[in-house]
């Protein structure tokens, strides 16, 4: 069902303005960032009856940081998890409305989600690397998709692991296990090993909140690292790494979007009383 | 509750734990004790001349001029008997019918005990059966032989409220005057001459076909068969069990087709072992024909039947407990359901299938009913690999029974059963230990 979506077409005039004043001047210029990447459309998710998300209408910037937050149980995780449709595997789970992605109907027919997940990688709360030597973590997403040459497969291994920032700590044991790694540094091979299939969105799914402080800074250090080569959006609890990490937020509420502006105008001057109410805590 | 109570209990309740755990532990030493200890006495005894004699005539083993210098060296006795019964034999044509008649039964069991000693005996005719050929191969039934040969038992019928009571008489007095007389002290001092027995380890109890129904050799043929059972079961069941595993747990959807394949499956496990075996013979042997007769290929189906229900349990178990998060990972990354089975379920899943497999393993290579009617005879050569699909096998499982209760005669090959006893609980554990060490690598291997 191809939807002429309004959304889709960047609307440069009135979002650039809001960018140029609430932007630090380091985030403003993104080189092929600020179209549209991902749209919805009144796009809503039911677990069976239950509606966990409500037509929800949004346009995701390209290479730019979206965070969103909400309190628990808000939808926030479901409505990232549709975005490469990884709530296939929770059963009874469908959708209505719609869901662009680069102008593709990403509940299509005919899409292929099997492709559509190697654009869209997704890096989950909990790390959860294979039980491989970190060598083969890495690998498995370039092998999956049809690279066997050893060196190629060397280079993309060192690359991604250097945009991990995890090069250094790991380079002189490739060949052992990655469950050896302590907690930030699984959860950054996890980054690398998404990454090494080339997406151009990546979705972290509270990627911190199994990690102690240290590693979530070191997280956090990374995904300032990423911006403006992959459209990331982060879901989280804690509105400082909001803040800090994100160049838009999102704060859902019992499945509504209820805002979804500049993290510096949402943090500053949310428009909606109940946003106010959540980042001043008055509820949680 | 208060403090003392809750220690109290806690402290009864490690008291318990310890004791079943001692109480099962001696329950296994009474069981594996006498296994072992009578087991190893078909592979450790002593040997005597006649076993010797056998190896050389049977398999062509062993050194032939030391045999010979052997026999020179025990007939110079044996002959002494010999030539007491061709004294007494003279000594019986003269002697009136009345009282040839009042020795000839006697006699007759006195020359069938030295036969079962020494051998035939000259001037009889060679014998068919081996078991005749040959005297006592082992010492400790040779003075079991022994015994019959200077005792004449009998019964005790005197109290008619308890069940008779057999004891031992005396052979000399019976034929006291007669020159027979000497017989009975001469041999009894002189049988370890006649028979020289000698510590051996007789490793040919494993590798050896078995001679005349299991009267001498080994039991190679049986272990040979065991192991194609087991592994012929393996090769149908596992593959297909770890299928159906994975087709249960990420292709089938919830619904009643589902639960009622699950329940099926349930159910099977749960079917006596002797309908499989009836099962495989209606159905493998007389509907399907996948052989002639009874075969090793109808008997590894039968019992890859029987095992499967056990191995998609396993599995089925073993892929629910690999974490989602590995399925979500894989799937992230733009990988295909097939991948993800083939390259992140199944490898994290491999050591609880593996149990599952072993477990199975041990199970189809024990079973005994799935193969009677299937696979398994008696006696018989080991077959070749390329004989599986037509030939039966003789199977540990089943010659144990065989020898026990069937064989005609249980009793003067006992050793043989023991053997076989540990020869299949040997064969099971290293099955399984084999398994649990491929097991914990895999397990070290995933886990770093």
């Amino acid at each position: 069902m191809p939807m002429t979506l309004e959304a889709t077409e960047p609307k440069k005039s009135k979002d650039s303005s809001v960018r140029d004043i609430y932007l630090p001047p380091e985030r403003k210029k993104v080189s092929g960032g600020g179209v549209p990447h991902v749209s919805a459309k009144n796009f809503s998710i039911y677990y069976g009856e239950f509606e966990a998300v409500k037509k929800v209408s949004a346009d995701i910037m390209s290479k730019y940081v979206t965070a969103i937050i909400g309190p628990s149980g808000c939808g926030k995780s479901t409505f990232l998890r549709s975005i490469n449709r990884m709530n296939d595997l929770i059963p009874n789970c469908h959708t209505t409305g719609a869901l662009m992605f680069d102008g593709e109907d990403v509940y299509g027919k005919f899409t292929d989600e099997v492709l559509l997940r190697k654009k869209i990688g997704m890096v989950f709360q909990k790390p959860n690397p294979f039980p491989k030597s970190i060598f083969d973590n890495i690998a498995y997403g370039p092998r999956l998709h049809g690279i066997k040459d050893r060196k190629t497969l060397e280079g993309i291994v060192e690359k991604s692991l250097r945009k991990a920032a995890l090069w250094d700590e790991v380079c002189d044991r490739l060949d052992k296990n990655a469950l050896g790694l302590s907690g930030g540094q699984q959860q950054r091979l996890c980054v690398a090993r998404t990454l090494a299939v080339e997406p151009e969105i990546l979705l972290l799914d509270e990627p911190t909140s199994a990690l102690d402080p240290k590693a979530t800074a070191k997280i956090e250090d990374l995904i300032q690292e990423l911006r403006g080569s992959y459209t990331i959006m982060i879901v989280t609890h804690n509105m400082q790494q909001a803040s800090r990490v994100s160049d838009y937020t999102m704060f859902f509420y019992e499945g509504v979007l209820i805002e979804h502006a500049p993290t510096a105008q949402l943090f500053t001057r949310p428009k909606d009383q109940m946003t106010e109410d959540y980042i001043t805590g008055r509820f949680s | 509750m208060n403090l003392g109570t809750r220690k109290l209990l806690d402290r009864s309740f490690t008291a318990l734990g310890i004791g079943s755990i001692v109480i099962m532990g001696l329950a296994l030493l009474v069981v594996l004790a006498p296994i072992v200890s009578k087991g190893v006495g078909a592979l450790v005894f002593r040997e005597t001349i006649e076993h010797r004699k056998l190896l050389s005539t049977e398999f062509h083993r062993g050194d032939g001029r030391e045999l010979e210098k052997e026999i020179a060296l025990s007939n110079g006795y044996r002959q002494k008997a010999f030539d007491m019964l061709a004294v007494f034999d003279q000594e019986l044509e003269q002697m009136t019918p009345e009282r040839q008649e009042q020795y000839r039964e006697s006699y007759d069991q006195v020359k069938t005990a030295l036969r079962g000693l020494l051998g035939p005996l000259p001037g009889d005719t060679d014998p068919e059966l081996a078991r005749n050929r040959y005297g006592q191969t082992r010492w400790d039934k040779a003075e079991e032989k022994l015994r019959e040969l200077l005792y004449e038992q009998k019964w005790d019928y005197s109290n008619p409220d308890v069940i008779a009571k057999p004891y031992d008489v005396s052979r000399a007095p019976g034929f006291a005057g007669t020159s027979l007389v000497r017989l009975f002290p001469y041999v009894e001092q002189n049988l370890d001459k006649m028979l020289l027995p000698e510590w051996t380890f007789y490793w040919g109890f494993i590798t050896d076909s078995s001679i005349d129904a299991h009267f001498f050799g080994g039991i190679w043929p049986e272990i040979q068969g065991t192991l194609f059972l087991a592994i012929g079961a393996m090769l149908f069941a596992f593959p297909l069990g770890v299928i159906a595993a994975v087709y249960f747990t990420e292709y089938a959807r919830d619904g009643f087709l589902t639960s009622m394949l699950r329940s099926a499956n349930s159910t099977l496990a749960g079917v006596p072992s002797i309908v499989f075996g009836l099962f495989g013979l209606a159905f493998f042997i007389n509907t399907l024909h996948v052989s002639e007769s009874k075969s090793v290929l109808a008997g590894s189906l039968t019992l890859a039947i029987m095992i499967l229900p056990t191995i998609i349990r396993a599995s089925e178990e073993a892929i629910l407990s690999v974490p989602k998060t590995y399925k979500e990972a894989s799937l992230g990354l733009g990988s295909t359901k097939w991948n993800t089975i083939m390259t992140v379920i199944l490898p994290a899943a491999l050591p609880g299938i593996l149990t599952g497999g072993v477990i199975s393993l041990g199970r189809a290579a024990g079973e005994t009913a799935p193969i009677i009617f299937t696979a398994a005879v008696s006696v018989g050569t080991a077959i070749g690999l390329g004989d599986v699909l037509s030939s039966p096998t003789p199977a540990l499982s089943w010659n144990i029974y065989n020898l026990a209760s069937e064989h005609e005669a249980a009793a003067q090959i006992r050793h043989v059963q023991y053997g076989m006893v540990l020869a299949l609980v040997t064969v099971v554990l290293l099955l399984n230990l084999s398994a649990v060490i491929l097991r914990a690598r895999i397990s070290k291997k995933l886990k770093g």
